[in-house]
């Protein structure tokens, strides 16, 4: 924080990419303190774990496409799922908007020059490369790769001869990660904020960034505590867990649902914040019930963090329990439903340009809304004894962890890589890429809510043959999907290489901060550190001749 | 769609049929709302937005409502489920083992079957057991789900509507042959199910 700017000959201030900081070259990018280039770490490495997860995601579709055996045998079936899940879930969901974005524009749409501690910003992106190692160590190492699905549920990840030990402790790893990362972003948001920016002039992302923060430092020693237990009941034999040692699976059950049910919220609720920055800057028009934008992501953060027995509610809790749950479960869908309302409130009589990040938030908000309508579903006691453990309950969190969480992040990237590398992707291709993924993703997941309403349990290597068509159709919408990815990733790398310089500031017409700075910003961002007035999109143009509409709060 | 088969399809049918009605109406709501925003004031055609800050009246009304119509499913869900988890005392209990990868019956005579027999419209209750690792009893057509869990008891009840056979499957993933661990619940007459009963024990082998 206290290096000086170099300045060149040519007085013009370097972007964070050529800037020379103490080191060159590489150790310049893995020894760097800047947010943005610890940001630019976690986007290379993250995706790359996204690529290797949706490979296996890929693979597992395959082998469903016909009954019996197609391509692999049921052990190897088995250790797919759970890596697709373990890496999907630890490696890429969780991390990736706050890591990436959040990194990246976090510090810059508060109006400050980094993150309040930004070796310990480092150190985390360390302990996510360790704890990825150690997935893959888990892969290779003799033994087998885990096959126990990403919940590690007890008695069978206790029985299995696989590798679980160093998924676990991979998870654990990946926990701290996750938890400085918060620490860091719950301090940066309150020490940090520009001159002026009072918290309802806080951006929307900011907002749920923020909150996501305080739950990933409240909630992931608990998971860190109980893989620890599990290591230790593993390794001494003490009985914790494990009825074999006297121990009780039901307490597993809870401790890792006390975790990763609000993890479900920490995948969910950065992409929200996407959503809201994203919609007014492309229909031009302030945001629809900002407050209520803000504060129900604090109400999702909190009630979400009270509802995760609702994965239990086959495994025999009190009926106090089960009431308790099921109401609360239904209390939380109502702050997202209030979200969805007030985004698709926001297109009102805006003047909308559809460009290709818009048209991921839109797809967000339809296939949010039918993941969300579903969790409603699910949360319903005698529906969920139904639909529990089918794959009903695996459409639904991909609606919400792909189509929702997912497609936020590709519209972050269409939105923001343009500012992150100061070079533009071709457009047309990014909209006729974007069909391509709509599409696939619906007809892969889609049919897979109605064989689990028929009768379809999650995890089969091989199913009935009444359930052939939806598995086939699904598996061809796998291909769609990836088809689709791999086209837009490809789009993303040639913009990179040889894609339209840009030194625009403000491309999109937005009216946070970083449209303010320049392309690709400077280190340190700011030169002067900004006074905010305003809330974020006020899109005050819209008000000299039409001031009779508004209904101010 | 609809094809339950025991005591408890029909409520739970009829819950998923409404919940379904509901989100389909919400889902077609935005997103043709959407759609009809992005054509109308597209910008070449609304090349000037107007600003809403928003409106308390439509805030309330679509928190409210949703709140109503949830609370309306919690409530019919949470009657729906106490039915299920209320074991009748009359009934016909059977042992049921859970064990990597097949499940067993036990009636009350000594008799073990590896498919469960029932008689049609009586009060069927189950107590499930597991060998090994965490399991779950689902008999999908009768909308019935319970984990099989070692060294701790856990009960299951219905009552089936119709003759018929039907499958059993696992719902917790329990390893290797997971997929396979499918038995057949045999629904027969009363009359069939004593000849059965109490006929030889040894000739009932097959799945
Ligand atoms: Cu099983």
């Amino acid at each position: 924080m206290n290096e000086t700017i170099t300045v060149p000959t040519n007085g013009k201030h370097p972007s964070y990419l050529e800037y020379k900081g103490k080191y060159k070259g590489f150790l310049g990018w893995v020894l760097s303190t800047d947010h943005k280039r610890i940001g630019i770490l976690y986007l290379v490495s993250i995706l790359s774990f996204f690529l290797v997860g949706a490979t296996f995601g890929f693979l597992l579709r395959l082998e469903l496409i016909a009954p019996g055996r197609t391509i692999m045998d049921p052990q190897t079936y088995n250790s797919f799922f759970t890596l697709h899940g373990v890496i999907m879930v630890f490696l890429f969901v969780i991390p990736a908007i706050p890591a990436i974005f959040g990194n990246f524009f976090l510090p810059i749409l508060i109006g400050a020059r980094d993150v309040s501690f930004p070796r310990l910003n480092l150190l985390s992106w360390y302990l996510y490369i360790i704890g990825g190692l150690l997935a893959i160590i888990s892969i290779i190492a003799p033994g087998g790769a885990a096959d126990t699905g990403w919940t590690f549920y007890i008695p069978y990840s206790v029985r299995t001869g696989t590798n679980v030990i160093y998924a676990l402790f991979a998870a654990f790893v990946l926990g701290f990660s996750s938890i400085l990362t918060g620490i860091n972003f719950v301090t940066t948001v309150h020490r940090l904020r520009a001159p002026g920016m009072t918290w309802f002039k806080t951006p929307l992302s900011v907002w749920s960034i923020y909150s996501t923060a305080w739950v990933q430092v409240l909630v992931t020693p608990i998971i860190g505590i109980t893989l620890l237990l599990v290591v230790i009941e593993r390794t001494f034999s003490v009985g914790l867990f494990d009825p074999a040692l006297g121990g009780d699976p039901v307490l597993f059950q809870h401790l890792f649902w006390i975790y990763s049910h609000p993890a479900v919220y920490i995948m969910i609720l950065p992409a929200m914040g996407i959503v809201s920055e994203i919609i007014p800057v492309f229909a031009r028009r302030t945001i629809f019930g900002y407050k209520f934008i803000a504060l129900s992501s604090v109400a999702i953060a909190f009630f979400g963090s009270l509802v995760w027995a609702h994965h239990m509610f086959t495994a025999g809790m009190s009926n106090t329990g089960q009431f308790i749950f099921s109401l609360l479960t239904m209390i939380v869908s109502i702050p997202s439903a209030i979200k969805v309302f007030n985004w698709t409130a926001t297109l009102y009589k805006g003047s909308i340009e559809l460009a290709p990040p818009l048209l991921y938030v839109l797809a967000f908000i339809f296939q949010f809304a039918i993941g969300g309508l579903t969790g409603v579903m699910l949360g319903i006691l005698s529906i969920d004894i139904m639909v529990h453990d089918t794959s009903f309950v695996v459409a639904h969190f991909h609606y919400v962890m792909f189509g929702g969480t997912g497609f936020g992040i590709f519209a972050a990237l269409h939105y923001w890589l343009p500012k992150m590398f100061g070079r533009m992707y071709n457009i047309k291709v990014a909209k006729s890429t974007f069909w391509l993924v709509f599409v696939g993703f619906n007809l892969l997941y889609f049919p897979m809510f109605i064989m689990g309403w028929l009768g379809m349990p999650r995890r089969y290597y091989d199913y009935l043959p009444e359930f052939h068509i939806y598995h086939l159709l699904s598996t061809i919408g796998s291909w769609i999907l990836i088809l689709g990815i791999l086209i837009m990733f490809t789009n993303f790398i040639v913009a990179l290489i040889r894609g339209k310089k840009i030194t625009e500031k403000n491309i999109w017409g937005g009216e946070t901060l970083e449209w303010t700075i320049d392309t690709p910003p400077i280190h340190e961002n700011f030169l002067e550190i900004p006074t905010v007035h305003e809330a974020p999109y006020e899109y005050k143009q819209n008000e000299t001749d039409i001031r009779q509409f508004q209904e101010v709060k | 769609m609809f094809n339950g088969a025991s005591n408890f399809s029909h409520d739970v049918d009829s819950l998923f049929l409404f919940t379904l009605i509901v989100s389909v109406f919400f889902l077609v709501l935005i997103t043709g709302l959407m759609i009809y925003f992005v054509i109308k004031y597209n910008r070449k055609r609304n090349p000037k937005a107007t600003n809403f800050h928003g409106s308390t009246k439509l805030e309330i009304t679509w928190t409210l409502i949703p709140t109503i119509l949830v609370l309306i499913m919690f409530w019919w869900g949470w009657k729906g489920y106490s039915k299920m988890s209320d074991i009748p005392e009359n009934a016909m209990t059977i042992d049921v083992t859970a064990q990597m990868w097949s499940w067993s019956f036990k009636y009350a005579n000594g008799k073990v079957s590896d498919s469960l027999y029932v008689p049609v419209d009586k009060p069927i209750v189950l107590n499930l057991q597991s060998m090994d690792v965490v399991h779950a009893f689902y008999i999908p057509a009768f909308r019935i789900k319970k984990d099989v869990f070692p060294k701790q008891n856990r009960v299951v009840w219905f009552e089936a509507d119709e003759i018929g056979d039907y499958d059993i499957a696992c719902a917790e993933y329990c390893g290797l042959n997971h997929s396979y661990m499918y038995n057949k619940i045999k629904v027969v007459s009363e009359d069939d199910f004593s000849n059965w009963l109490y006929g030889s024990f040894d000739t009932e082998t097959t799945k």
